[in-house]
């Protein structure tokens, strides 16, 4: 093996430089070339929703090319955006979704502490219970939840089917679970010595919690933040079993409810409401994008 | 400040006994350093002093009061770890000033503190940046700082130079003796590093698994090891332990090294010898700076013999030289100009003055 290797590098053999850099050029352009097509292949969908949403339904019935607007209106939004069913849709889906945030994380934050650090009898096993709760599919849960509920309203009397707010208590049961998870890795990396210096300096666990753990896994609290928002923000299966009446659904069952009537697809405002839907989380994920994506990578390599 | 005492502190994880039962009285301004290889129960000692880790049995006691039930933050300590541990979103000064904003002291004090031990570690510069804008060294000072803004009874230390340099490690070494000079706090310090131990403290206590080997001054240490582990772990090279046996011959006592080298002991060393049964295994121990080159002129005591020479290793100031005994591996210490070189022949003075005399069963020192 070494006498091959100093053959090769010997003198006699012209020696080509520059091939590491040779490599990163290629690599480069398979990258480039891979990025381009998952880039038209992820945006089509919304671009053909933003074309869709600027033409009239006289257009969009027509055999024009479907890519192009030859016509372009606001109409669609101005209705979705004067109609006060829209805007009670947007209205349930807001106030829901900043409610599981904060539920979630008044939940999950002192859990994952709790789990990561307080040792205490059965704390690694409980907190592979929390993540295998995550694991059964939601599709599975509804159907017992729905019965749970329903029990629930009888004997206590208190309305809790076909109301926004029951999914308050029920996003949790998806969101709960994969924060507090992410939580655990996060305060799991921070070294042990941390709470060690914060317990000698004075400070009781909610302090070690509030002052130190909080602060330094800030990056995965905001991934969490995001993650809750958005699992909130899209649910569909849940508010579509739960919540019946018109004043009390949100955005995704709404739409895709009282826009579509019988075998008439009210193509243009579907497509409107759908892009307005998408631009609440794309505005938190622009700001918050940097703190996510070291949330996500920091979570992945530690915990 | 106040003196600690540990009274047969036992420490148990499951099965695995850390710390057996140790017994300890430090007073007062004291500077103790705990030094053990690895495993050894020094960092245990430490954290239950601490109050990191519950003791399984005995008592500790600080300023007089048994502190086994008393949570950290009761006892009036400060601690430096060793990766400092610095609160990543504060800056130097809000790191320093932590706990005592904890406590609600003035703000005027705080202040005051935190300008005092920011002079005395040299950081005023630093005092408004953030740990990760600071080095090792830097970071070091800071956490020593929290621990000294907090004027504790005890400072504990544990391993806080092993994160830094070697270069670094000595300057850092001195300024803690320097900080101690000044403020004076009773302070237990773990470390691996016999120089550390060596160099820092009043007292060092020598820990091996679990147990105390030996409490002692530097000196002492070195100079009346009570164990073959703490001969061996005390100094750099290690002490030589070279199998010997004790022989008379003519009316003396000599000690035979092996089939060609034997040496007599000189007087005040057979006084304490002679009545040692001549049958007993044991091993001569002499440190590798009592085995220099032969001089023209002896000292009584000393006693040279011919060798040939393995390796050498030139220090600038001294050469050591590796050779081996009977099949024992041997190191001195020699004049660089003494002509040693590696494979070359070379004849040795060792001096008995200085020799130890160990039972190799029991590792005791004789």
């Amino acid at each position: 093996m070494s006498t091959l290797a100093i053959d090769k590098a010997g003198p006699s053999r012209k020696v080509r430089y520059g091939s590491m850099s040779r490599d990163r050029t290629w690599a480069l352009r398979w990258s480039y070339f891979f990025l381009v097509l998952f880039a038209i292949f992820f945006l089509t969908p919304p671009i053909y929703m933003l074309i869709t949403s600027l033409k009239g339904s006289a257009e969009i019935s027509a055999a024009t090319n479907p890519w192009w607007v030859f016509h372009p209106t606001l109409s669609n939004y101005v209705e979705l955006l004067t109609s006060n069913q829209f805007l009670r849709f947007f209205w349930n889906s807001s106030i829901i979704s900043i409610t599981v945030v904060i539920v979630t994380m008044l939940i999950s934050v002192p859990a994952a502490f709790a789990l990561a650090r307080m040792k205490f009898w059965g704390s690694a096993t409980l907190a592979t219970g929390v993540f295998l709760t995550y694991l059964i599919p939601d599709s599975l849960l509804f159907i017992p939840l729905f019965k749970m509920l329903a029990v629930i309203q009888e004997f206590t009397g208190i309305t809790l089917l076909n109301r926004w707010y029951v999914l308050v208590f029920i996003y949790p049961t998806l969101t709960v679970p994969f924060c507090t998870w992410i939580m655990i890795g996060y305060f799991a990396s921070i070294p042990k010595e941390l709470d060690e210096a914060a317990i000698i300096d004075g400070a009781s666990w909610l302090q070690t919690l509030l002052r130190i753990f909080i602060p330094v896994a800030l990056p995965g609290l905001i991934a969490a933040t995001i993650f809750a928002f958005t699992v909130s923000w899209a649910q569909f299966l849940y508010p579509l079993v739960f919540t019946t009446s018109v004043d009390q659904l949100v955005l995704p069952v709404g739409i895709t409810t009282t826009l579509i009537k019988g075998d008439v697809f009210n193509w243009g405002q579907i497509m409107t409401g759908a892009l307005l839907g998408a631009a609440p989380p794309l505005i938190i994920y622009a700001f918050l994008m940097d703190y996510y994506i070291a949330g996500l990578t920091a979570g992945a390599t530690k915990g | 400040m106040a003196d600690v005492a540990l009274r047969k502190v036992i420490k148990r994880y499951d099965d695995v006994e850390a710390v057996r039962g140790i017994d300890l009285d430090i007073s007062d301004h004291e500077f103790i350093v705990l030094v053990g290889p690895s495993g050894c129960g020094k960092s245990t000692t430490l954290r239950m002093i601490a109050g990191l880790e519950d003791i399984t049995g005995g008592d500790i006691m600080i300023g007089g009061d048994v502190v086994n039930d008393v949570p950290p933050k009761d006892r009036d300590i400060a601690m430096v770890f060793q990766n400092y541990a610095l609160y990543p979103h504060m800056t130097v000064a809000e790191n320093m000033s932590f706990g005592l904003r904890l406590k609600h002291y003035p703000k005027a004090e705080i202040k005051a503190r935190v300008t005092e031990a920011a002079r005395l570690l040299d950081i005023t510069d630093l005092i408004d940046r953030k740990p990760k804008q600071l080095s090792g060294g830097q970071r070091q000072r800071v956490a020593m700082g929290r621990a000294i803004v907090r004027n504790p009874k005890v400072f504990l230390f544990d391993e806080p130079l092993s994160n830094l340099d070697a270069k670094l490690r000595v300057q850092m070494r001195i300024e803690i003796k320097k900080v101690h000079q000044k403020v004076r706090t009773t302070t237990v310090y773990v470390t691996h590093d016999q120089v550390e131990a060596m160099t820092l403290a009043d007292r060092v206590v020598v820990m091996n698994k679990g147990r105390i080997e030996q409490i002692g001054t530097p000196n002492e240490l070195y100079h009346k090891p009570a164990t073959r582990f703490v001969a061996g772990f005390i100094g750099s090279p290690a002490m030589n332990f070279i199998p010997c046996r004790l022989e008379d011959a003519a009316g003396t006592l000599r000690i035979r090294l092996s089939d060609r080298i034997a040496f007599p002991l000189p007087p005040a060393r057979a006084a304490r010898y002679g009545a040692l049964p001549r049958t007993d295994k044991l091993l001569l121990g002499i440190r590798p700076e009592h085995l220099t080159e032969a001089h023209a002129h002896l000292e009584p005591g000393e006693e040279t013999f011919d060798t040939v020479l393995d390796v050498t290793e030139p220090m600038g100031m001294e050469t050591l030289v590796y050779f081996a005994l009977d099949g024992t591996p041997v190191c001195g210490r020699v004049d660089p100009n003494a002509g040693a070189a590696d494979g070359a022949p070379m004849r040795l003075a060792m001096d008995l003055n200085n020799m130890h005399l160990l039972n190799e069963e029991t590792g005791a020192v004789l």
